[in-house]
């Protein structure tokens, strides 16, 4: 089970909760985690990545056991503690603007 | 008992305002996607409850919302805006090639028909339609390969197609009005483009009086007479009376002719509404005084509207998608601003009263006119 921390404005969107719990098959990594994100929550498609190229968008940053993994590879290997729910996966819109 | 329904796109959510028919008392219903930037919201004429959003974010990118109950609730819809093809260039603000990327949804023109129909402009500029009520979106891909597709370049706010008008005579004939790029016609439903800019005069690009670079902000047509378009270019008030074919400046006695939102009356053919702004590098009314300009005779000549109207230290500004009209009997005459207020005239513009105040900033203004 993967912890998943949204910001305010997908929460609303997708009537979520703080904290969203999802099933992943197999490694996780950020791109599994959001393909079964999306999967759950259709309304979200489009919102973290970019519907067409699937890539993360500029100003949405990804976060988890106090390290910053934005700019890790979609299919690197999420933290241990990540993979058995000890620590959610932050999805962060990032601080810019109002 | 008629009634209407003012839909308001802002930079942080959209709001629904319904009165009856005498326009009073208001109810102001919303923020609806708070935090959002609402670029439009639009009803089709075929099915009134039938309501799209564009709703956007610069984090969180583009979502279209969809109501079956005149804005009560909202489901999104398909957000997939992908171009046709390999996408290409246009010109970038310096004049280098600059590649198209999806931006937003500018708007939204549901079908005068069908309600699950409608088509969309979008930065960078083109146009998408759905045919399945906002699920699945699919370029019409004539109108940016048609040839001067290079050619275009943003406005300030971005290169965007903006306007979006259907010929209710005939289906088959869309105007659409690109920043900065201008005026293109299809008379077979959008399979084929043609830039129809011949009369514009615009400083700012090389040649002023090109076929295509021009930065129109905005068209306005009368149902009744298809062929006679009413536009406010980024400097000049213009006037076609051929679909287009060629252009002539009725800018007239208006105390500046930069501008952004312009409409016609909704019985009378000839009369014309438009915001003078003092100047591109100015964005708010000349003097601090917020008048409409109503011209009883197609243009050139024009009256100032005030009654009602902050008539001192109002720096507001009206963008393009931010003025509408009602259908009632006596005309009403809609507009929202960038200070938030959204005013109303049930009496073709005499006298004006906010409907609201203190919005965020408007983007957008439509009216319903509910039987």
């Amino acid at each position: 089970m993967i912890r998943v921390v949204l910001p305010a404005h997908l929460r609303t969107l997708a009537h979520l909760d703080r904290e969203v719990e999802i099933e992943v098959v197999g490694q996780p990594t950020q791109r599994s985690v959001i393909d079964a994100l999306e999967a759950s929550y259709p309304m979200l498609q489009g919102t973290l990545r970019d519907p067409v190229t699937k890539k993360r968008r500029a100003f949405v940053r990804f976060f988890a056991c106090e390290d910053d993994l934005s700019h890790e590879l979609p299919d690197a290997p999420l933290p241990e503690a990540v993979a058995t729910g000890a620590e959610p996966f932050f999805v962060i819109g990032a601080m810019a603007g109002g | 008992m008629s009634g209407v329904r003012v839909l308001v796109g802002t930079r942080k959510g959209a709001f629904v305002l319904t009165a009856d028919g005498k326009r009073e008392g208001w109810e102001v219903n919303g923020p609806h996607f708070g935090g959002w930037e609402i670029y439009h919201v639009k009803g089709s004429p075929a099915d009134p409850d039938r309501l799209y959003a564009s709703q956007s974010s610069g984090w969180f990118g583009q979502l279209i919302q969809r109501s079956n109950d005149g804005g009560s609730t909202w489901e999104p819809v398909g957000n997939q805006f992908q171009y046709d093809g390999v996408p290409g260039t246009h010109q970038w603000y310096d004049g280098t090639p600059h590649p198209w990327e999806f931006a937003r949804v500018w708007h939204l023109e549901p079908s005068l028909t069908d309600p699950d129909t409608v088509l969309a402009g979008v930065e960078d500029a083109a146009l998408f339609r759905t045919t399945d009520g906002g699920q699945n979106w699919h370029e019409l891909p004539g109108l940016r390969g048609h040839g001067s597709g290079a050619l275009w370049q943003p406005g300030a706010g971005g290169m965007c197609l903006h306007t979006i008008i259907v010929d209710p005579s005939d289906h088959e004939r869309i105007f659409v009005a690109i920043s900065a790029a201008g005026v293109f016609r299809t008379d077979d439903g959008g399979e084929t483009w043609r830039p129809v800019n011949r009369g514009l005069q615009s400083e700012g690009i090389p040649d002023s009086d090109a076929e295509v670079g021009h930065c129109v902000h905005r068209l306005a047509m009368h149902p009744s007479r298809p062929d006679v378009l009413y536009m406010q270019k980024h400097w000049d008030v213009m006037r076609s009376d051929d679909a287009g074919e060629s252009w002539n400046e009725i800018s007239g006695d208006l105390p500046t002719d930069f501008g952004f939102a312009i409409d016609v009356h909704a019985h009378e053919p000839e009369t014309v509404y438009v915001v003078p702004i003092k100047s591109d590098s100015e964005h708010f009314p000349p003097d601090g005084r917020l008048r409409v300009y109503r011209s009883r005779t197609g243009g050139n000549e024009w009256e100032p509207l005030t009654k009602g109207l902050p008539q001192s230290n109002c720096y507001v500004n009206v963008l393009r998608d931010a003025m509408a009209v009602d259908s009632l009997d006596s005309c009403g005459v809609y507009f929202g601003t960038t200070g938030g207020q959204v005013y109303a005239s049930t009496d073709a513009g005499g006298t004006w009263a906010p409907i609201v105040r203190d919005l965020p900033a408007v983007l957008s203004v439509e009216v319903q006119t509910l039987a």
